[in-house]
Order: structure tokens, then C-alpha cells, then sequence
């Protein structure tokens, strides 16, 4: 099945120099595995790769059912130096949230995921 | 001193400079609260303040502070709330004769003591410490700052919670400060309250982390939040975060009865991964807190208790806040509307940028967004509907050259005529020329740095 990581997860960022990070947290503490085992540093870097120049770095945080992600070169210098309307990395948290992912239909039952439309 | 209270609530007031000025009073009035805590200072604030200085001596610090201790005098002079403020930005004494000022108008203003924390302006000694070996490198880039050392404009070292916790001894009802880490504007009121040890990490550990949620004022009560978004009451009266800390370590954040906004378990935690790095290792000059050992419940209405954190011994350096001049920029933005908005706006794309080439302009960044097609998230965006009402074309430039930035400034408004149809949107004028004033984040030894407290 489907999956809109949107309305699985929701997202805050911010801006360390010219790194954006992105925090993602579960919306139900049932749903974090999944996360953890589906957002793997690979699969970030792919997803924003059109997007940032340097690494993705991953840590996890299932005290908060959450996984933090640093967005290397992500912000054209970062902070004042930045052209980007984005300049401090506000909305990379909904960049993210724009991932689709795939689920086997019998997990996702027993999650009660909602399907992508 | 008397026996510690059980609890101690601290209110933060102000999450930047610029931020809403009623939230200070709002913080004092509408419940109880013994100390509020304003920060105003963001990472390149100190370059701009240290400009307002050398125009006039007695400028330097944020002004916006004045008419906030104004506004919260009552609270201060007859209740007795104590207030922490990173107000004083490289002229913290000027900041406190101001202060003073406002409180003589007050009856019972006189006996209130500010406590002034200085220290932290390396400025005047950054030759001192490069000729002693300190290179001060860029922790993003590894570059000594030898490399720009004649562009620097201001140098501050990141206070801890010491010195603050010494001014409130020495009996401040406003401390001010210069540069002082964010967190340590609330972790010094409970670690003063409860007479915690200056190695009890796991308490100051919490006490950053009660600063890390509160500091940026109300993305933690339901500002900014992305959850269940449209069902957070009452924005137009939020109400900004309260810490209120126990002599354990254990915290409650909260907000006043009657205020708008929320503070739920996901509010919090949007908060807590807000410019979050290496979560294992958050490093402050007091203590390295552990964001992995953070534990959150619901504790009833707009409550969550934290609970189970974790911190490590301080590193032996500080960290540095450098900013330096690094060249000029410049945006422009024109709005092309229906039909075909985007592909006007491209064309308009193609048309300035072939005119910064024949002008023989040289930049070291020219970047577009089209508003409303890319801007926010690039080329992770679907394509958007022909029929699109609007797009805003957006082009900024970089560069050493200020005449050359300037020159692209005139460039724009030529195109409303000579460009493609159905433009508007350019009632603001040219685009302003901005002088870069860029960050250079280092750090140094403990030792180099000696925090001084006096009370006026």
C-alpha cells in the first residue's frame, strides 16, 4: 500500500550554518518502527538529492518517537549569505513530508495506515 | 537564603528580537511567574548592534528591552518577578543605565538591583589570541579566522549559566546579559532556586532542556505547529511557554489559564527537534545534555511533564560567535499573472539574466525562485496547473562587487515594459542593496574567557 509519510508523521526544521535539519515525529507512538525502519539516511539523501549539495546524517530518538536528519549543504551558505526564500530552513520539515513510501498491505492493515489518494 | 520554594516558574517573554512586544506583560499578569526570561538575540544580532555602537557609544543592545521592562515595571518593583535578559548584546552597561532610567520612575524602582554580565566581547583581544596560538577556526569550514580577520566586526564568546546564577545571589531583579547561551537564561534561575551543584549534570542537563523548549517563545504553545494545526485555539492571543521546575530536575511546561494556543506532548516535541544537531551531545558551556534521554507525558491540560533527562561534564571550550563582512546582495521580485504566469515568469528569467551577461556583471550567486511554482521546495515540487493565477519571479544576486549589485537592482523595473505581459507587483521599488554580514561560529578555551558580574 501507499503511504503519504504527511499523514503518518509531522515535522519541524531549523538552520545550523549552511546545514537545514529536519526532525520527524510519528503521530502515533505505533507508528515510530516503521518510520525508523522506512527513513533510512540512504533514502533521505535520494529523496532531497535534487536538493542539497553535501551528506545526510540520521539519528533516532525513539524516547520522542522521532528521527532527526542534518541536510548538509542545503541552504546556498546559509543564513545571511542565503538567496533562498528558505534562507533558515523553515519548511525543508514538509520537503521531507512530501515522501510516498510503500507498505506491505498486511502491516499497514495492522497499523491502520491511511492510504495515499 | 530560606528553604527552596517547591516549584519555581520561569516565563519566557521573547523568542528573538522582533517578537511580540505584549508577550512580557502577558507573561507577568496573567498568572503567577517568578522569573521572565527574554532573549533577543539572534546569531548575527551582536554585528548588527556592534554597527548601532560605533554610530553612537551609548547604543549597542536591544532597545525593544526598555519598553519591555517598562511594560512589566509593577511586576518587577512591587511583586518582586526577577528578570534574565540577553538584552545588553555588546553594550550591556549602556543597556542597564537605560534600564535604570525606567526604574526611578517607579516608587519602589530604586531598590531593584541590575546585575550586568560582561565578559563575553572578544573583539578588542582577537589579535591577542590568534598571536597566542588560538586559531579560532570555522567549525563549518576548518579555516583559521586568520582568514578574514580584517573583516571581522564582532566576537563573542557564549556564556554559561555562572555568572547569571552569581547576579542572582548577589540579590539582581534583572540580570543582563551580552552574549549568554539561550538555555542559560532559564537554567540559571532553577539552578540558583535549588542550589544545584555546578557538577549535578543530570539537573543542569534539564535545565537546558527546560531552555530549549521555552526560548523561542510560543513554537512551543502551539506557534508554528504542524500538527492537527487548524484545531490549536486562539493564536491572536497565544500564550507563551512557562518552565515550571522542581529541586529534582523535573519540569512541567506549561502556559497561563486563558491564553490561546497549546502546549501538548507534539507541541513540545516539534520544539525539542527544532535546530537539533547530534542529539546524544547537546553542548553548552555548563553541561552536555542528552536529548535522547528526554522523557514527556501529558500532565493534564496544556501541561506536559519532562522528566528522566540525562547530562555529561562540560567540554573545556566555548563557543564563539564571529561576524564578518562578506559582500553585498541584492533580490528583486516582479508577479506575472493568468494565463500561462509561469512561463511568463520564465521568460522573464531568461531575458534579465541575458542582460547581466551583455552588461558584463559578475556574481558569485545568481539564484531564481518562482513563488508559487518552487520556492519553498525546489524540484521535490509536482508541476503546477497551467491555469496557475499568479507566479512571483524572484532573483537574488551575491557578490564582493557592490557596484555591480547595485547595477542589478536597475534591472528590474526596465522589465515591467520591456519584458513579458500581465506584470505587476513592483510597486516597492528597486530592490534594496544589503550588505552580507556573515556568521563564523569557532570555539575557544575556557580558559582565555573570565565572566564578570557587577550590580549598578
Amino acid at each position: 500500500m501507499r503511504v503519504r509519510l504527511v499523514d503518518i508523521a509531522h515535522a519541524r526544521s531549523g538552520d545550523k550554518g549552511d546545514t537545514a535539519n529536519v526532525g520527524v515525529i510519528a503521530l502515533k507512538p505505533d507508528w515510530y518502527p516503521l518510520i525508523e525502519k522506512t527513513l533510512t539516511r540512504a533514502r533521505v539523501k535520494e529523496h532531497f538529492k535534487a536538493v542539497i549539495t553535501g551528506d545526510v546524517v540520521r539519528f533516532e530518538l525513539p524516547n520522542l518517537k522521532a528521527l532527526n536528519f542534518l541536510l548538509h549543504g542545503a541552504l546556498d551558505g546559509g543564513g545571511t549569505l542565503s538567496l533562498k526564500t528558505d534562507a533558515q530552513g523553515k519548511v525543508f520539515s514538509t520537503a521531507l513530508l512530501r515522501m510516498v513510501i510503500d507498505v506491505p498491505d498486511a502491516e499497514a492493515k495492522a497499523l491502520g495506515l491511511p492510504e495515499a489518494r | 537564603m530560606s528553604a527552596a520554594p517547591k516549584t519555581v516558574r520561569v516565563a519566557a517573554g521573547q523568542g528573538f528580537w522582533g517578537d511580540s512586544l505584549d508577550a512580557p506583560r502577558q507573561q507577568v499578569e496573567r498568572g503567577q511567574v517568578d522569573f521572565l526570561m527574554l532573549d533577543y538575540l539572534a546569531e548575527v544580532t551582536m554585528s548588527i548592534l556592534q554597527k548601532q555602537k560605533e554610530r553612537d557609544p551609548n547604543m549597542g543592545y536591544a532597545r525593544d528591552f526598555i519598553g519591555a521592562i517598562e511594560s512589566v515595571l509593577p511586576a518587577v518593583a512591587e511583586r518582586g518577578v526577577r528578570v534574565i535578559a540577553n538584552a545588553g548584546g555588546v553594550n550591556p552597561k549602556a543597556c542597564a543605565a537605560a534600564v535604570r532610567a525606567v526604574l526611578d520612575k517607579h516608587p519602589k524602582g530604586k531598590q531593584v538591583k541590575i546585575g550586568i554580565v560582561t565578559g563575553d566581547d572578544l573583539l578588542p583581544r582577537i589579535d591577542e589570541l590568534i598571536g597566542a596560538g588560538h586559531k579560532l577556526e570555522s567549525m563549518d569550514t576548518g579555516e583559521p579566522l586568520s582568514t578574514v580577520r580584517d573583516r571581522v566586526i564582532a566576537a563573542n564568546a557564549y556564556l554559561g549559566s555562572g555568572p547569571i546564577v552569581e547576579a542572582l545571589h548577589q540579590g539582581a531583579g534583572i540580570v543582563i546579559t551580552g552574549r549568554s547561551t539561550d538555555t542559560a537564561l532559564t537554567m540559571a534561575p532553577l539552578r540558583y532556586t535549588f542550589g544545584w551543584a555546578e557538577n549535578d549534570w543530570d539537573k543542569l542537563a534539564a535545565g537546558i532542556i527546560a531552555g530549549h523548549i521555552i526560548e523561542c517563545g510560543a513554537q512551543a504553545s502551539g506557534g508554528n505547529c504542524l500538527y492537527d494545526w487548524r484545531s490549536i485555539p486562539d493564536l491572536g492571543d497565544v500564550g507563551y511557554p512557562i518552565a515550571e521546575g522542581q529541586a529534582d530536575g523535573t519540569f512541567v511546561i506549561t502556559k497561563h489559564k486563558g491564553t490561546g494556543g497549546r502546549v501538548s506532548v507534539q507541541s513540545v516535541t516539534e520544539q525539542l527537534v527544532y535546530e537539533m544537531g547530534d542529539p546524544h551531545s547537546y553542548i553548552t558551556p555548563d553541561v552536555v545534555a542528552d536529548f535522547t534521554s528526554i522523557q514527556l507525558a501529558a500532565d493534564g491540560p496544556d501541561r506536559v511533564r519532562v522528566f528522566g533527562i540525562k547530562g555529561r561534564p562540560a567540554t573545556d571550550k566555548l563557543k564563539v560567535s564571529i561576524a564578518y563582512k562578506a559582500g553585498f546582495k541584492a533580490v528583486g521580485t516582479l508577479v506575472y499573472s493568468w494565463p500561462d504566469a509561469l512561463e511568463k515568469a520564465q521568460v522573464a528569467n531568461r531575458i534579465i539574466r541575458e542582460r547581466l551577461d551583455r552588461l558584463g556583471l559578475k556574481f558569485d550567486k545568481v539564484l531564481t525562485e518562482f513563488v508559487g511554482a518552487d520556492a519553498t521546495h525546489g524540484p521535490l515540487t509536482p508541476p503546477i496547473p497551467t491555469d496557475a493565477p499568479e507566479v512571483q519571479f524572484r532573483i537574488g544576486v551575491r557578490g564582493e562587487d557592490k557596484k555591480m549589485v547595485e547595477r542589478f537592482t536597475r534591472e528590474i523595473a526596465p522589465l515591467v515594459l520591456n519584458g513579458p505581459p500581465s506584470v505587476t507587483g513592483f510597486a516597492g521599488g528597486r530592490p534594496k542593496v544589503e550588505e552580507i554580514v556573515a556568521y563564523w561560529p569557532a570555539l575557544v578555551d575556557k580558559r582565555v574567557v573570565t565572566p564578570r558580574v557587577e550590580i549598578a
